[in-house]
């Protein structure tokens, strides 16, 4: 799979990393080279300094065709403009863009952008530690009923399913090494 | 009419103060605090400090009745989802954004938002309206902006000099309505022929302009894109 990843920030970094140890053709874009250092050793993949919310450097760095484009900066706004740029303007069907305003998260869905809400993710995950359930764990959400996101709708999330706890306790020494 | 301002820069500071200075009733978020506090001391207490972008700030400044959301922050991002929440989340019927690269204008009106204004656009055609330059200047927006008005200008090596105006192939979409021949506008009779120096005013969808080019100037690969 050719994955573009906009954002080389904590998230980005991580799942450029793992995409690229399985085998897959990873782009990472991000406006500061610094982010880059993030990377882990011995990445294959390319790393474009850019602005991921410009079509032509989104197309110089390649993300034309691309079979998935993850928008994971820290600006939720940048993302949701990213995702849809991917979307409408690059011909990607599968595009998820991280947005950690729950109302935004949502409102994004309705319309058709597969959205991952980190405060979502984060409050399920910590209720469940303290045994209060709320339900299934969120995931990426998407718009079901909008054409180009079907195949999207029901990629699988990243979600730890294997116990709350876990969670908790396996995101942090990842994500600081 | 109820006007939602997001964004209290000098674009936002001064559209409050003339909407009310008319009659509206404005309300204006900015989500710097002192920003948001200075403006109030000036303007009132119609200032909310908060960010116009999240949700719940949106709902609580009362998006839902707003006749007219008008997004001008300096991130095009920003005007970009505050527009999209305002139409989609909140059925404002009517969506402005300032949209400052101009890059950006076609991808906002495809994806809903109802007007754009940039002023980048707006400085860089008065600019090239003063320079004499061998290309396609950009007049003004037509129709929403969806038809531009174009100027060509004839130099030698032109295709089009030494044709009878009509006959000029166009593309789709793309008709030539005047010349301006020594400072006078002429219509375009059956028998006109450009000439050498002739500005030819077209009118057009913007993506036909690079074959415009190539039959008003000639060689496309020169053609001014807004890239």
């Amino acid at each position: 799979m050719r994955v573009v990843i906009v954002g080389c920030g904590r998230v980005g970094s991580v799942v450029a990393g793992t995409l690229d140890q399985a085998g897959h053709q990873v782009v990472v874009v991000d406006t500061s080279t610094n982010a880059f250092d993030r990377l882990p050793p011995g990445f294959q993949g390319t790393a474009v300094r850019a602005d991921g919310t410009d079509e032509d450097s989104l197309r110089r760095a390649g993300a034309d065709g691309a079979d998935v484009f993850l928008a994971l900066t820290e600006g939720d706004n940048r993302n949701v403009m990213a995702a849809q740029l991917a979307l409408e303007a690059l011909g990607v069907q599968r595009v998820v863009a991280k947005v950690n305003d729950p109302v935004r998260a949502e409102a994004y869905a309705d319309l058709g952008i597969a959205t991952i809400c980190r405060t979502d993710l984060m409050a399920h995950a910590l209720l469940g530690f303290i045994g209060l359930h709320t339900g299934e764990p969120p995931s990426v959400r998407a718009g079901a009923t909008h054409p180009h996101l079907s195949s999207a709708a029901g990629a699988p999330a990243g979600v730890a399913a294997g116990g709350s706890s876990s969670t908790v306790v396996g995101s942090g020494p990842t994500q600081e090494a | 009419m109820f006007v939602l301002v997001v964004g209290g820069g000098k674009v936002g500071y001064y559209l409050a103060k003339e909407l009310i200075g008319s009659g509206h009733e404005v309300v204006l978020m900015e989500k710097d605090h002192a920003r948001a506090a200075q403006i109030a001391d000036e303007i009132g207490s119609i200032v909310i400090a908060n960010d116009g972008c999240e949700g719940t700030h949106l709902s609580e400044a009362g998006c839902e009745r707003a006749d007219v959301v008008a997004a001008v922050t300096g991130d095009d991002e920003d005007n970009l989802v505050i527009c999209q929440m305002a139409k989609h989340h909140f059925d404002v019927r009517r969506t402005i954004a300032r949209v400052n690269n101009p890059k950006n204008e076609a991808l906002f009106r495809h994806l809903g938002v109802d007007e754009l204004i940039s002023p980048t656009r707006m400085i860089l055609g008065s600019i090239e309206q003063d320079i004499p330059v061998h290309e396609l200047l950009h007049l003004g927006g037509l129709g929403g902006g969806e038809l531009e008005l174009i100027e060509a200008q004839l130099r030698v090596g032109s295709p089009a000099i030494g044709r009878v105006a009509r006959e000029v192939p166009m593309p789709d979409g793309c008709a030539i309505f005047a010349i301006i021949r020594d400072d006078v506008a002429l219509p375009i009779r059956p028998e006109t022929i450009l000439q050498d120096g002739d500005k030819v005013i077209a009118i057009g969808r913007a993506e036909c302009e690079s074959a415009l080019h190539g039959e008003l100037i000639g060689d496309p690969e020169v053609a001014l894109t807004s890239s």
